[in-house]
């Protein structure tokens, strides 16, 4: 996407705005400093690896692969240590030459749920660069005490005008397309151009069902506060953390399937304090981390590791002993290609424009 | 005296350079930038409009600009009616010693959060909220409304930020009208209400064009209150433009679509800008 000149258009951008770079370059070079989701920023994860260490992780929330690496081509080479990634977008941080390859041998990586290592993402020409952390699904979350738990083993009750007007869609293109195609039998990992008017005909019908579509907070409070009592697109990481607080809040995955999605971890190959980087790698995939990681105060979700020191009750929330059923009947997040990448992105605003 | 002519000369310069320094690294330079950036420049030669064409062929993108129009154009018209009395009851009716405080009152719940605000209207206008809960109380609704997640929302939480930055622009003019006009024409016959529409408001209508045109750039430019009110049921231009950033970091559709919208607050500039010139003379 970005020409030649690209680079030095940036970085004379950047120079001309000195004040605004302070403001996102971390702290200091003896830190680590962390490109994160809001999930990493909860002190309950990062301190104990902060007083094991002597050390501060200075962390920067983002949202979007594409925002993420734009605060890195502002930044200057050094600047992060580690990234908090979408799997499927490693082989793109990988092309812009940013991740460092991993010691497969220093990860445990035996403890991963088999289907979440991702490799076809996470290694790119035999080199690891990135590990999967975290995972869940993109599927169907709803209020049970609300909705007949039997019509959500369906994809087609998305659709149904019994639900009309109670549902909220999650706002990401990628996930939906993806729950769309499983409903026309579809899989993700084949899906081409030709397959986009067949999805675009179930997500227009979907908005016209549909209530409102939000991005992470709004549709967490649209399904929290009654607002809906459906969320296309939920799952563990909506219900789980309100779980103790609205019990009635569950997820299925319905007959067609589910959306698998994964994070993982990065470290930068410019990052001036590698050995600390892989450490914070080596403590989130730890027992102790995954655990911490999964139940995050900003959203829980599955630790890629079998062996997080999760409790039952814990356990129980995330619905830890269906894993195996659940992995079985996800597909992973589509992977486009740049060019089929937005044509689904300008087919899911024709969606959000469709009244 | 040659030399204090020529410092004379050299000081007024001097008094705006850090002034024109300040815009040409702040404003200018990031906005040839952005202008490089849209059209997709390359250092080695060539450059495509095809992002511009994108939004002018694309019924989506352009259906955003159409939305931002329609909302822009309410908000400022809705704030404007409500604004205007406001501003005449504080700066007439209100006594002088205590207006101030009457418009400390008025501003006290803008020294919140503008997102807190905006969930809080969220939540207001939900459909388990106080307007509902209200309105089913008292027997005037059946069903609740569907108020949150749609324009409506989002044009309620512009017009309440907007009101009073309306009523702050037109009290100002208020204020300033010389008593004596008024005096004037109840010398020469004319009623309040006469006085009102021949000498009042044409005389305060720069405080509203001003106040209309801050409005009408702000809300226009507003990525918040459309995204956490309207449900995202359409798309306005500054959620359009996130959109291209968010995953795919699309930075050169992202600029051409900002400097379209850049150039309608330039057309309403001039038109604002003309109307009110015509005011001054």
């Amino acid at each position: 996407m970005f020409t030649s000149f690209m680079p030095s258009l940036k970085r004379s951008a950047c120079a001309a705005a000195i004040a605004s770079i302070a403001v996102i370059s971390p702290a200091a070079a003896a830190d680590l400093n962390a490109l994160i989701w809001c999930d990493h920023a909860d002190p309950a994860l990062l301190k104990p690896f902060e007083d094991a260490n002597g050390i501060k992780v200075n962390v920067k929330e983002f949202e979007g692969t594409g925002a993420g690496f734009a605060i890195v081509d502002q930044s200057q080479p050094g600047d992060w240590d580690v990234m908090v990634i979408d799997s499927i977008d490693i082989p793109r941080g990988v092309e812009k030459g940013l991740f460092e390859p991993l010691p497969e041998d220093k990860l445990p990586l035996a403890d991963l749920y088999d289907e979440v290592t991702m490799d076809g993402s996470t290694r790119v020409d035999g080199k690891r660069y990135g590990i999967t952390e975290k995972f869940g699904y993109n599927t169907i979350g709803f209020n049970n005490s609300k909705v007949d738990p039997a019509d959500m083993q369906s994809m087609s009750a998305l659709l149904d005008e019994k639900y009309k007007g109670r549902i909220a869609i999650y706002d990401y293109y990628l996930p939906i397309i993806g729950m769309a195609a499983l409903s026309i039998g579809k899989n993700t990992a084949d899906l081409t151009e030709a397959d986009l008017p067949a999805i675009k005909e179930v997500l227009l019908k979907m908005k016209g069902n549909s209530k409102l579509v939000g991005e992470v907070t709004a549709s967490q409070t649209a399904l929290a506060t009654g607002e809906v009592d459906i969320l296309v697109g939920g799952g563990e990481w909506v219900t789980a953390g309100l779980a103790r607080e609205n019990p009635a809040l569950d997820f299925s995955v319905p007959k067609e399937g589910a959306i698998l999605w994964s994070q993982s971890l990065a470290m930068f190959s410019a990052s001036k304090n590698k050995d600390m980087a892989l450490k914070f790698i080596q403590y989130v995939m730890s027992p102790e981390g995954q655990a911490r990681l999964a139940t995050s105060s900003c959203y829980w979700g599955m630790p890629a590791s079998k062996a997080a020191a999760l409790d039952d009750a814990q356990k129980k929330i995330l619905r830890f002993d269906e894993q195996p059923e659940f992995l079985k009947r996800s597909q992973p997040y589509p992977a486009p290609s740049a060019e089929l990448d937005k044509k689904m992105q300008d087919l899911w605003t024709e969606m959000l424009q469709s009244q | 005296m040659n030399e204090l002519s020529k410092i004379d000369r050299a000081l007024p310069w001097m008094l705006v350079t850090p002034a024109l320094l300040w815009t040409l690294l702040f404003f200018v330079a990031p906005f040839v930038a952005m202008a490089l950036l849209s059209l997709n420049f390359q250092a080695e030669g060539g450059m495509t409009v095809s992002n511009y064409s994108q939004f002018f062929t694309n019924p989506s993108y352009y259906r955003a600009m159409i939305n931002s129009l329609e909302v822009t154009g309410m908000v400022t018209l809705i704030s404007v009616l409500l604004a205007y009395p406001f501003a005449w009851i504080l700066a007439e009716q209100i006594p002088p010693r205590l207006q101030r405080l009457a418009l400390l009152l008025a501003i006290l719940p803008f020294w919140t959060s503008y997102v807190v605000r905006s969930y809080s209207w969220l939540l207001v206008l939900a459909q388990n909220g106080v307007v509902n809960d209200a309105l089913l109380r008292t027997g005037l609704l059946t069903d609740p409304l569907q108020l949150a997640n749609t324009r409506t929302a989002t044009i309620i939480g512009f017009v309440h930020f907007f009101v009073m930055l309306l009523t702050l622009t037109i009290f100002a003019s208020l204020k300033q009208l010389n008593p004596s006009y008024r005096k004037a024409a109840a010398d020469l016959g004319a009623g309040p209400i006469r006085t009102f529409i021949h000498v009042v408001l044409p005389l305060t209508i720069p405080g509203v064009v001003v106040g209309a045109f801050l409005t009408f750039v702000l809300a226009i430019g507003d990525y918040i209150t459309p995204q956490i009110l309207g449900g995202n049921n359409e798309l306005l231009m500054p959620q359009l433009i996130m959109m291209q950033i968010g995953r795919r970091g699309d930075f050169p559709l992202a600029s051409a679509l900002a400097l379209i919208l850049m150039a309608m607050v330039t057309i309403a500039y001039i038109a604002c800008a003309r109307w009110l010139k015509i005011e001054r003379t």
